[in-house]
């Protein structure tokens, strides 16, 4: 099993997400500069969170002409697992992997801190292990985490099960005082329809140790492990 | 020749940052400003060479592809000498 960070000018997240694997999941990983094209011989593919481009234009959308990202596109289409995670989320959503945008914060504010998540599908490759019914602390750290999207693309992601986390409180309610940046519907976080694509702005990778407050992001990278060890039994 | 082109966002998406501005403008004292809506504004300079058709027809596929995010955003392309 082998995963990949890609890293472009302006990631600051991608030793987060190389720790993570590294230390937490314990699985071998490479950083994947943004110019490189081959990403053969990975299972999983990690597009972490920072600041790619400087934000310029808009949030992730330079980012996505880089070249590593035609590849990433055709790894996704033949099934491979990309997770991006805030700025990936951004550039998921940029490239056309995930539908929707990510907009400013309805408060304008670049907001910092834990937020509580309710998975909304437990049953998809990166939440499987988590606890049912568990309500994750994660923290956020954007400026741009306002998903919007039509009301055809919102239905459609509901009737097929694509939301995979919203914002709530520490009771798991779905509230409007728990949306933290005017999301739709309190999205944090979708998949694509074949599931192996996610994108979420809460940072897992930063809830993986006691010591930063919350460990409730393990479950996240263990159930893609998991994923990963069933397909390669299969 | 130049084409300039203006991306803003679809009349149906919430633009804070307009709403802040107009709070500071109407803070100012100016009265009777219904709505303040912010947008991006791009000047191209194209060889002067490239026939109007062809710098509109590529301006257009540069805004469609590049400048404006078609799910949140329009655009609009003018051609000026």
């Amino acid at each position: 099993m082998k995963f990949g960070v890609v890293v472009f000018p302006g990631s600051n997240c991608d030793h987060d997400a190389y720790h993570v694997v590294s230390k937490h999941v314990g699985q071998p990983v490479d950083f994947i500069w943004h110019k490189e094209t081959d990403l053969s011989g990975y299972d999983a593919v990690i597009i972490p969170g920072g600041f790619s481009y400087g934000d310029y234009l808009r949030a992730g959308a330079l980012a996505r002409f880089s070249p590593v990202m035609e590849s990433v596109k055709r790894f996704a289409a033949d099934g491979g697992f990309v997770f991006g995670i805030c700025n990936g989320f951004q550039i998921l959503c940029e490239s056309g992997l995930l539908p929707g945008a990510l907009r400013r914060n309805a408060g304008l504010h670049f907001i910092c801190k834990h937020v509580n998540l309710k998975v909304e599908n437990g049953n998809m490759p990166f939440t499987t292990e988590v606890e049912h019914d568990k309500v994750l602390s994660i923290p956020i750290a954007h400026a741009e985490g306002n998903y919007t999207c039509d009301d055809e693309t919102y239905n459609s992601l509901e009737e097929n099960g694509q939301i995979v986390f919203r914002y709530c409180d520490e009771n798991g309610e779905i509230t409007d005082d728990a949306n933290p940046n005017g999301a739709r519907s309190n999205i944090a976080g979708i998949s694509n329809l074949d599931r192996n694509v996610l994108g979420m702005m809460p940072h897992p990778e930063r809830a993986c140790e006691e010591l930063l407050g919350s460990t409730d992001g393990q479950a996240i990278f263990r159930s893609l492990t998991r994923a990963i060890e069933l397909r390669q039994a299969a | 020749m130049k084409a300039l082109v203006y991306v803003t966002l679809k009349p149906s998406v919430l633009d804070p940052q307009g709403k802040a501005i107009h709070h500071s403008v109407e803070s100012l004292g100016y009265k009777n400003i219904n709505d303040i809506r912010q947008g991006k504004f791009f000047e191209i300079a194209l060889d002067p060479s490239v026939s109007e058709a062809d710098a509109r027809d590529a301006v257009e596929r540069i805004a469609k592809d590049v400048l404006a995010n078609p799910v949140i955003e329009d655009y609009r392309v003018e051609i000026s000498q």
